[in-house]
């Protein structure tokens, strides 16, 4: 029997909701090294998968809502709150935090399909898709280095953009936030081994380094 | 590993594209009128070039477009990138391109001018012009 008390959350389901990594909490703080690299979890961001052509009108519509979308490879657009990364030519992935879903009382999903109305394209809750690591401190670009043929330094990819790549043959989307501080965004059955991959390459930080 | 320009990303990792065969195969404009021989020539028989090759690619883990190459499937010369269903771009192939990646400046792990020496060796003397003494049943 479910035990009906802890069903108080809203929809009766956000208490006993389990993020894809949220086995790996510990881990993630034990193999956190403060001051150098630290990983951890940003669960249930609220996702959704936009494909509409930018250039249509119902392209400007959903640009309203989102707070513009992106025109290229690596743009991020948005507001504060909201931001929409570019995955295609008419493909956006909008991420917002987990309050902006509509079944927390959000509007994010409900405004975007309102949005686009019946003109071509898509609008789909994929907030279940993928989980977030956050990745940051000084150590954080080596980390990544270790698994990401992209050019990571910050002459090429600089805060505020993000790309879809692999990361330790993992598909990602990732995101710079800031100067030292990364977003990676992979698949939900891909969680555990990108997060024990992560663990894996921060360990050497753990130890004092070699000159 | 080839180093992929794609249309839309740019140049990425050879890993994040997948291969999509030869490109400008057209649908036949009548199906039903081909017979099995023709329509097994349309699915199965595709050119096996040694050149320069059009082909189409994917770029599945990026921005999941497909566009066109074309490649030398000699020396994996990646000579140009256009977008499907624009027509093959002419490519004037240069001519035999010795495309190694050999230096013939002194060696990059000697350091100064400490390359190893050559000229007093018994084997310099024969470092003469080749088209003066051509090797023995050498063609044009």
């Amino acid at each position: 029997m479910a035990n009906t008390a802890a069903l108080t959350g809203i929809n009766g389901l956000r208490d006993i909701r389990r993020s894809p990594a949220y086995h790996l909490t510990e881990a993630l703080a034990a193999g956190s090294v403060p001051g150098k690299v630290v990983l951890n979890e940003g669960p249930f961001q609220t996702m959704a998968g936009v494909r509409v052509d930018p250039r249509s009108e119902a392209g400007s519509r959903i640009a309203a809502v989102t707070g513009g979308l992106p025109a290229h490879c690596g743009e991020v657009t948005g507001t504060d709150s909201i931001s929409v990364l570019w995955l295609g030519p008419s493909e956006f992935m909008a991420v917002a935090p987990e309050a902006a879903h509509d079944s927390l009382g959000g509007n994010l999903i409900g405004s975007l399909m309102e949005a686009l109305g019946d003109a071509p394209g898509q609008v789909v809750d994929l907030s279940a898709n993928r989980t977030t690591f956050e990745l940051s401190g000084p150590r954080a670009r080596a980390v990544l280095e270790k698994g990401c043929a992209l050019d990571l330094h910050p002459r090429s990819f600089t805060p505020g953009t993000a790309l879809t790549t692999e990361v330790g043959n993992i598909p990602v989307v990732l995101q710079k936030t800031a100067e030292n501080s990364f977003r990676l965004f992979p698949r939900a059955s891909f969680a555990e081994f990108l997060g024990r991959w992560l663990l894996d390459a921060m360990r050497e930080y753990a130890s004092p380094e070699v000159p | 590993m080839l180093l992929i320009s794609c249309p839309n990303c740019g140049p990425r990792d050879e890993t994040e594209f997948h291969y999509g065969g030869q490109a400008h195969v057209p649908y036949p404009e009548n199906p039903n009128a081909l017979n099995d021989k023709e329509w097994a020539q349309f699915l199965f028989y595709r050119d096996n070039t040694k050149g320069i090759f059009a082909e189409r690619w994917l770029h599945s883990t990026g921005c999941r477009q497909w566009f066109n190459m074309l490649r030398d499937t000699l020396t994996y010369d990646i000579q140009a990138i256009y977008p499907m269903g624009t027509p093959r771009p002419d490519v004037t192939v240069p001519a035999a391109a010795e495309s190694g990646t050999a230096s013939t400046a002194a060696d990059s792990t000697t350091t100064g001018d400490s390359a190893p020496s050559i000229s007093a060796s018994s084997i310099a003397p024969a470092a003469t012009p080749a088209s003066a003494t051509a090797p023995k049943g050498a063609t044009k």
